[in-house]
């Protein structure tokens, strides 16, 4: 391992060098807006608000993929990538029926959160108003397809951190829904373990505790990072 | 097999098609065989059986000869000393004909089915990665050995280092088939140079770790078929091209990503691989020398997007198809973690040619910085419809006027779409463009894979701009949301202006969606699926000016527009 130096948004940055450009960002106190990406959870850089420019690049980089190079030149926050995050946003909000005001994470959502960020007071798009499904056949658990966004941060964190592979993706493109095992009722799962990660990892209230109320739905995505920490330190013995 | 080896049996092949003073040729490419040219290679057979010709003449069903629209295509070839031999072209050949067609050979050719290949069609051509295409019987390895095959292969083991070889391929200036122009010698030497050991691998039992050469032969692009006639009508030269591929950049084990609609393609690339197994050309110590190198084909289920690099390397490895982003490109972390080449089809069957010729003679061709050739399938309202193959340089005035003979019905030509599903319209007015992979691009249009598709004056830009946004839609992966969500919103937005609901805000917005999708996508489907709009706009604007609302009020969401996106979101 060793250290190099970049500049995030003309700031001095040094950071070891198999950090990405988001870690080394974190790490020096710049904020980037995340979506797809989870401490702790493997990067895949399919939600593209992460991107940022790196002079000598024609293209825009996701901040959560990109390793860290000696002299590298980033700038996080140009009126461009505003521009395209707002966008991103508001396609996010047109495209399934995201109603905040009955949406059991008002208030503790990261799609909502991100909205104010970006400055999102509208949205110009027409809302596509999917007819889409809720699945509350599990005890314990319920998936609102309607308000997912497929992040799948519930399927690397049920795959990667709890080894259950339970939830997946189906279909392409825009019919593309979460699944659990093989397209059945959840609650019929014989490979759910109940263990309520993807609940915690979950940005917005598409996968939410049963019996939770209106802005009730309070996630913990930070207990999956301090989970992966704590065995590969092996603070635990069983 | 050694180099000995292979000129005798070339001889013996030569010797033995010699002793045939005529040889039939019947087209079993796509288009032929869709015209039932089966049928007619059966009535042929039969009617030389019984005729006074048996024993002197050879039918054989051979690979796409180009002129698709007038098949099924026969040609009559008769032996001549020390020349190449003399043939007749015939025409939609029914099997009713072939009575005519037998009695014939020797005598008079049949006027009624000629065709005549002193036409621009066949003149304007020049013919590298389909020289042999139509020529030879894709079934029998001997064929392809007697007009040269396997060569090249035995030039690069005997005579070459792997570095040697990349810097022939470097200084012909081949550059990338599938798409994106990328310098083939560069990618070649990135593999070859790559340091196996510096990312994680994670290779499945039963497989070596080890450097990989894929041929991507997905070919997802609707209408076009180039991969596919160059499979299934040469498929020996793929193989040649891999093996060599595997030399120069130090993979033992290669694979053929061919998809599943193409099961005469599979087929014929599955006995290929067989037949080189048996002479030696392919498995544990090729030729004798220390080099072996494994062929094994991987099937896809018809996405376009497996067609990329990274989704096509996640299906192999038996995920879902979902492209990833680069860096690192594959050429480092591929395959199962290890370093990839990835080449197009068409791209590893110039290989040999180039290898046989030397770089100098492949650099010859074509313009400044595109070299050599270019198959394309030629569609849309064009007279001759088909696959052609022309010289880098060429004007879309002689491909679309002189080879494909101009727009039929009387009709006036508007534009022409380079580039597949993702590619850009070009009018009239850029007809004399030299096709290079700048020009297209500086024309808002990609060289693509080699669809050209030729509209007329009766076309609504518009609505192809909408038919082509509705297959990236349907073919986007769903992984990221400019490509995913982006798309769906321009089709919405386009199908508005097909049904007289857009204002001037759907037109500012649709431009400022297509700025996100092509800048924020993950991988090239997303960054391209704009491509046909955008161009659109640029050229024919007036014609989505027209579309807009006249009263200019501006559409809510509520009215009726939740019908319609719940009909096709669902
Ligand atoms: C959406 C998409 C579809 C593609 N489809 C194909 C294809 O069908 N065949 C192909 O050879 N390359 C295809 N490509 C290009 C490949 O990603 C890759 O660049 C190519 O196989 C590299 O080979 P080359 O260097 O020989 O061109 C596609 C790319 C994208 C983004
Ligand atoms: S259910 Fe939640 S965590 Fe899973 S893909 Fe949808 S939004 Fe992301
Ligand atoms: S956080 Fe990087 S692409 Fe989503």
């Amino acid at each position: 391992m060793s250290v190099v130096t970049l500049k995030i948004n003309d700031q001095d940055v040094s950071a070891r060098d198999d950090a990405t450009v988001l870690q080394a960002a974190r790490e020096a106190g710049i904020h980037i807006p995340v979506l797809c990406y989870l401490e702790g959870l493997s990067a895949v850089g399919a939600c593209r608000l992460c991107l940022v420019e790196v002079a000598g690049v024609n293209r825009l980089l996701p901040a959560c993929t990109t390793r860290v190079q000696e002299g590298m030149m980033v700038q996080t926050n140009t009126p461009r990538l505003q521009n395209y995050r707002r966008h991103i946003v508001e396609l996010l909000f047109a495209e399934r029926n995201h109603v905040c005001a009955v949406c059991v994470a008002n208030g503790n959502c990261e799609l909502q959160a991100l909205a104010i960020e970006v400055g999102m007071d509208h949205v110009r798009y027409d809302y596509m108003f999917p007819a889409l499904g809720v699945d509350l056949t599990h005890e314990r658990f319920g998936l609102d397809h309607n308000r997912c966004i497929l992040c799948t941060r519930c399927v690397r964190a049920c795959d990667e951190i709890e080894g259950a592979h339970t939830l997946d993706v189906l279909g392409r493109g825009a019919k593309a829904r979460i699944v659990t095992d093989l397209n059945m009722p959840w609650g019929e799962s014989p490979t759910c373990t109940s263990c309520g990660k993807c609940a915690m990892a979950c940005p917005t209230g598409a996968i939410f505790k049963q019996g939770s109320t209106v802005a009730e739905m309070v996630h913990h995505p930070e207990k999956l990072a301090f989970l992966k920490v704590a065995r590969e330190r092996r603070e635990w013995r069983v | 097999m050694n180099f000995e080896e292979l000129t005798q049996l070339a001889e013996r092949e030569r010797a033995a098609q010699h002793a045939m003073p005529f040889q039939i040729h019947v087209c079993a490419g796509t288009g032929c065989h869709a015209a039932g040219s089966e049928m007619v290679a059966k009535a042929l057979e039969g009617e030389v059986a019984r005729s006074t010709l048996k024993g002197k003449v050879l039918v054989k069903c051979v690979g796409c000869r180009g002129l698709c629209a007038s098949g099924p295509i026969v040609e009559v070839e008769q032996q001549q000393p020390n020349a190449e031999p003399a043939s007749v072209l015939y025409a939609h050949v029914r099997p009713e004909d072939a009575p005519e067609v037998v009695r014939s050979i020797g005598g008079e050719p049949v006027e009624r089915l000629f065709l005549d290949t002193n036409q621009p069609f066949f003149t304007r051509q020049l013919k590298i990665v389909l020289e042999d295409c139509g020529k030879i019987d894709p079934e029998r390895i001997e064929d392809y050995i007697a007009r040269g095959g396997y060569r090249a292969l035995f030039k690069v083991l005997d005579e070459m280092t792997p570095s040697e070889v990349i810097d022939e391929i470097t200084h012909s200036g081949l550059r990338g088939r599938g798409g994106a122009g990328f310098p083939t010698g560069l990618k070649w030497a990135t593999v070859a140079k790559a340091n196996p050991q510096r990312y994680p691998t994670y290779v499945p039992p039963g497989v070596q770790s080890q450097k990989f050469v894929i041929c991507n032969g997905d070919e997802g692009d609707p209408g076009a078929f180039m991969d596919r006639s160059v499979m299934e009508g040469d498929p020996h030269r793929v193989l040649e091209g891999m093996i060599i591929a595997g030399y120069a950049v130090g993979a033992n084990q290669g694979y053929i990503y061919v998809r599943a609609e193409y099961p005469l393609a599979v087929k014929r690339l599955r006995t290929a691989i067989r037949q080189a197994q048996r002479v030696g050309l392919l498995g544990n110590n090729i030729a004798g020398t220390a080099f072996s190198f494994n062929i094994d084909i991987r099937l896809g289920a018809g996405a376009f997007v497996c067609g990329e690099e990274t989704a096509l390397i996640a299906s192999i490895e038996g995920g879902r198809g979902l492209p990833r982003p680069r860096p690192p490109y594959p050429a480092e972390y591929g395959l199962w973690g290890c370093p990839t080449l990835i080449n197009n089809v068409e791209t590893l069957a110039n290989i040999a040619p180039i290898i046989n010729r030397g770089a100098a003679w492949f650099a010859s061709i074509g313009t400044a910085k595109s070299k050599g050739t270019k198959v394309f399938a030629l569609t849309g309202q064009v007279k001759n419809t088909g696959l052609i193959e022309v010289p880098m340089g060429i004007t879309l005035r002689e491909i679309v006027f002189d080879i494909g003979g101009g727009i039929p019905n009387g009709r006036k030509f508007k534009a022409v779409q380079t580039g597949g599903p993702s590619g850009g319209c070009i009018p009239e007015q850029y007809l004399d463009t030299p096709v290079d992979y700048e020009s297209l691009t500086a024309l808002g249009s990609i060289m693509g894979s080699g669809g050209l598709i030729v509209m007329d004056d009766s076309t609504d830009m518009v609505e192809v701009a909408r038919f082509f946004m509705e297959f990236c839609m349907e073919e986007s992966c769903g992984k990221c949301i400019p490509c995913r969500a982006g798309t769906a919103q321009i089709h919405h937005i386009l199908t508005k202006f097909q049904t007289g609901r857009a204002t001037m805000r759907d037109l500012r917005l649709l431009e400022e969606l297509c700025d996100v999708v092509k800048h924020a996508s993950l991988c090239g489907l997303g960054q391209s699926a704009p491509n046909p709009v955008l161009s659109t706009l640029r050229y024919f604007r007036h014609e989505y000016e027209a579309k807009l609302r006249s009263d200019g009020y501006a559409y809510g969401h509520a009215n009726g527009a939740a019908e319609e996106a719940l009909s096709h979101v669902q």
